[in-house]
């Protein structure tokens, strides 16, 4: 098929690009990695494995432990992504399937309009107008029906882990729509008209063959939700209130280890503190390897029980 | 094989589709609730001034962040023409060329990694990198910065898009004598188009509102970006001083400024559509 | 052709800003970073500066430990922070360090009923507060302090800052040399570890915290205080009067502090003596190098900080910051003379 040099120069010279371009990324993490765990190696031979398991956090003593950060991270990308992923989905499908083009154009351009809002925006309208309605009404009303549950127990402040959880699920809600739309737009029509052939509703459509079809997508999706989820620095901030202790409630200030870092890095002057907030990152990329980690494996269970590669 | 009911799998169409509007409504309604917020607050602020005129301290008359607009946007389309282009072709390494290969794992993991990496950390980075041993701020530094939190986005977006062409597409393609990186290019790319640009959207959206990074990187200015070689002015960093400060004057260009970041995003959505998609938009 | 018309446009882009960086500007902008605290007052000082002798100088907060990481690290070329350096820390770093500006840390509340001024509080009280040992507005001590108000029995809710800051540090600067309690349990710091209460981010976060949540008290920036007309509080001061912030209680702590016989101008301001003194004072520092690169950029940096406290009073006053008195001023600009050369030669006369 192929002939003339030329031809496989140029291809080769494309392939070879583009590989440069993907080694770039390693080399790139590489250094990153290199550098916060240079960083970081100070508070690691301090603190031990300990560094892990406690919530101690003094600047004063001059004894930390991520704890606290890690459990808000957790807890906050969880509610996140608990509160997106499904509405994502579920305004995707609508932008695909149901909605006038018209209507779809307007509300798909609305839904990436909130991508554009700076983050900072996020933590002021999250401090200064979201948090006064979570603590007048919001958190009361949870208070009164589910405050047996103690998710829901302690005063209303207004701020918190859940008010953090929630402008995080709003700033994650416009990647993992668009991006789901995308996914669903590039299905090819034949696919959909040949379940509608036999047929299928539109839900039945949409799940067995659109959302398997680009169920890759749709992870790759929610991945770009979750990176934003757990390393989003500014908005939290506003919103978390940087306490370093546990509570099991809701309601109760927290941090994250992206909020740490951006409350506290500016300002940590001892070469423990430093190293300890370093520390946290290192933790950080820990935790979201370990959940790539578990979505690789889930995902690949499910691609051997299809009898497809995954 | 027993056929399910009729009724059932109707009822649960048709909740589904009851779900369906006030979903998309949530999304509508927490946008116009936040956009309510920017443009009464920061609409005022945005007058001819504030796009000409250089900073004024608090409390005087005029003033503006034409500096700042200017950074940015020198910042941002520099960070962009770095980000881009390496992440579409690195997913195109994964989706055409790598696929199952280790290497091709090893950039997926990497690739998430990155993209939950705070954006801070990455200023760090870059600090540490490009300015210490220069020994001052600069904007070419706050580019960097921000082409590296984009390179992760415009990555696994465009990975994921070109997967979704189906494979027929691409061998009609190769099967007429076509190059292979011209029928990437060319067709791959054509078919992939929509997904492709909304991956660099987000991507410029999401630097577009970065704070922490330029912080350790360009830092800001009160004067224009004469060289990029210095602390550059930006958005955001101001955006930042000025709504932390107690002066109602500074807060309102604080808003102002952030709505025309938004509006500007937009701006850049609709124009980049409307190119490279031509007027009909999607086809489908 | 679509894509032509794209890479065409790209390459235009790409060849504008190649230019605009090449070119360089006539004069040197002289770049500083550090506390914001000053931030509004060099803002100010230095856009006049620019208007009267077309020097630039520009200035951004990053945080006192930030402007004191970047002076040392020779990315910028004068530091802020609140915090000052020790005389040990200066000749390690071959910094000099002197005082630009003072303000005041004040108290604020949200009690119903009570306004501005009407709460009186003891340095006990205060730190006792915010220690979490007083958790009542109607406790005894606070009661007897204020025996014409009626105060709630609801709990106190502390607001502090959630960013390491150097108001932070003024503010537990006081606890600490007031509280020995507070001494031994807390300490000092820009981030200290509070037992209890909720952390906002930045001035704004804590006036807006304790402006919505009832019984709540936290402490802000004299300037927060009067922009948003915050509920301050009376705190009695070292000679046992009790007064009111504002720019004269703030210049009487910075009159009667003992300049002379603090080294490298490292004197915390807080508790100092004086009938009229507000107890919680802090002075912004500015850090150069002592040895200067350029003898030029020495001039023009020192020249600079010169005009400000010469001509820069009236302009601090009308910010509410309190500029330096003259004698410490004269002080200072003896400390130049003697410290800060360049190419071994003194650059200021």
């Amino acid at each position: 098929m192929t002939s003339g040099g030329g031809k496989h120069r140029a291809d080769w010279t494309f392939r070879a690009l583009t590989a440069l371009c993907a080694i770039l990324v390693i080399v790139l993490m590489g250094a990153i990695l290199a550098r916060l765990l240079g960083n970081s190696r100070l508070a690691f031979s301090e603190f031990g494995l300990g560094f892990l398991s406690s919530q101690e956090w003094n600047p004063g003593t001059s004894e930390f432990g991520a704890l606290s950060s890690v459990f808000g991270t957790v807890v906050s990308t969880a509610i996140a992504m608990l509160l997106a992923v499904p509405l994502s989905l579920v305004i995707a499908v609508f932008l695909v399937e149901v909605a006038h083009p018209a209507v779809a154009r307007i509300v798909g351009g609305a839904v990436e309009l909130l991508a554009a809002v700076p983050s900072i925006i996020y933590g002021m309208w999250g401090l200064f107008v979201f948090a006064t309605i979570m603590q007048r009404t919001v958190q009361p009303a949870l208070a009164s029906s589910l405050g047996f549950l103690p998710l829901f127990q302690g005063p209303p402040m207004g701020i918190g882990m859940l008010t953090a959880g929630i402008v995080l699920a709003i700033m994650v809600l416009p990647f993992t729509t668009a991006v789901t739309r995308d996914v669903l737009l590039m299905v090819p029509p034949v696919l959909r008209e040949s379940a509608h052939g036999v047929g299928a509703t539109m839900w039945e459509a949409t799940r067995s063959v659109s959302l398997r079809y680009g169920r890759h997508g749709i992870i790759g999706a929610v991945f770009l939700g979750f990176g934003r989820a757990v390393g989003e620095t500014m908005a939290v901030t506003f919103v978390i209130g940087n306490s370093h202790r546990i509570s099991a409630s809701l309601f109760e200030a927290g941090n994250t280890i992206a909020s740490s870092l951006a409350n506290e890095f500016n300002e940590a002057s001892e070469p423990l503190y430093q190293s300890s907030l370093v520390g946290l990152a290192v933790v950080l990329f820990g935790i979201t390897l370990l959940f790539q980690i578990v979505a690789h494996v889930w995902l690949a269970r499910l691609g051997r029980a299809e009898g497809r590669r995954s | 094989m027993r056929p399910r009911p009729v009724a059932g799998r109707l009822l649960a169409d048709r909740a589904v589709r009851v779900i369906m509007v006030p979903a998309a409504l949530v999304g509508i309604v927490v946008l116009a609730w936040i956009l309510w917020e920017v443009v009464s607050r920061g609409a005022g602020a945005l007058s001819p001034a504030f796009f000409t005129t250089l900073p004024a301290p608090p409390g005087e008359e005029g003033g503006g962040l034409a500096n700042a607009i200017v950074g940015t946007l020198l910042m941002t389309a520099i960070a962009t023409g770095i980000g881009a282009p390496i992440g579409l072709l690195a997913g195109v390494f994964l989706a055409e060329f790598g696929a199952r290969s280790r290497i091709a794992t090893a950039v997926r993991f990497t690739t998430n990694l990155l993209m939950g990496t705070p954006s801070i950390i990455v200023g760090v980075f870059v600090y540490g990198v490009l300015v210490l041993p220069a020994g001052h701020f600069s904007g070419w530094a706050g580019a960097i910065a921000l082409a590296i939190i984009m390179l992760p986005v415009v990555l696994r977006t465009t990975e994921d898009m070109l997967r979704l062409v189906p494979n027929e597409l691409r061998e009609s393609a190769l099967a007429l004598g076509s190059p292979r990186w011209k029928m990437t290019l060319a067709v791959v790319f054509r078919a992939a188009r929509t997904g492709l640009v909304t991956g660099t959207l987000l991507a410029v959206a999401r630097v577009s509102g970065e704070t922490a990074p330029l912080l350790f990187t360009s830092l800001n200015s009160f004067y224009w970006p004469e060289s990029l070689g210095e602390p550059t002015a930006n958005l955001t960093v101001t955006i930042f001083n000025y709504a932390m400060s107690p002066y109602a004057d500074w807060q309102a260009k604080a808003w102002g400024a952030s709505l025309l970041i938004t509006v500007a995003v937009l701006l850049v959505a609709v124009l980049a559509r409307f190119t490279l998609e031509g007027r009909k938009g999607r086809q489908w | 052709m679509k894509v032509r018309s794209v890479s065409i446009a790209v390459a235009l882009s790409l060849v504008i800003i190649s230019v605009l960086s090449v070119a360089a500007s006539a004069a040197v902008t002289i770049n500083g970073a550090g506390a914001t605290f000053p931030e509004p007052i060099y803002a100010v000082w230095m856009y006049k500066y620019h208007e009267l002798k077309g020097q630039k100088v520009n200035y951004q907060g990053i945080g006192s430990s930030g402007g004191i990481n970047q002076i040392k690290a020779g990315t910028v070329d004068f530091g802020g922070s609140d915090a000052p350096l020790t005389p040990i820390e200066l000749s390690e770093s071959r910094l000099v360090q002197f005082p630009m500006v003072v303000g005041g840390v004040v108290p604020i509340v949200n009690i119903k009923g009570v306004g501005p001024g009407q709460l009186r509080l003891t340095p006990a009280a205060l730190a006792g507060i915010f220690a979490g040992e007083i958790t009542e507005w109607d406790n005894d001590v606070i009661k007897k302090l204020n025996p014409g108000l009626t105060l709630p029995s609801d709990p106190i809710t502390t607001v502090h800052r959630a960013d390491g800051s150097g108001t932070t540090w003024i503010f537990t600067s006081y606890l600490d040399k007031v509280s020995p309690s507070w001494h031994q349990k807390i300490g000092v710091g820009k981030t200290v570890a509070w037992p209890g209460g909720v952390g906002a981010k930045g001035n704004p976060g804590v006036a807006a915290y304790v402006q919505r949540v009832d019984c709540s008290v936290g402490y802000v920036e004299y300037a927060y205080a009067v922009q948003s007309k915050l509920t301050w509080v009376t705190m009695q001061n070292r000679a046992g009067k009790f007064v009111a912030p504002s720019s004269g209680s703030f210049q009487a702590a910075a009159q009667n502090a003992d300049w002379k016989n603090a080294p490298g101008f490292s004197l915390v301001l807080v508790d100092q003596p004086g009938d009229g003194t507000w107890p919680i004072v802090g002075a912004s520092f500015v850090l150069i190098r002592k040895e200067q690169a350029s003898a030029e950029t020495a001039k023009a940096l020192l020249g600079f900080f010169d005009w400000c406290y010469r001509f820069g009073g009236a302009m601090a006053a009308q910010k509410d910051y309190v500029p330096l008195p003259m004698s410490v001023v004269e002080m200072v600009e003896a400390m130049w003379k003697t410290s800060v050369t360049a190419g071994g030669r003194p650059v200021w006369k």
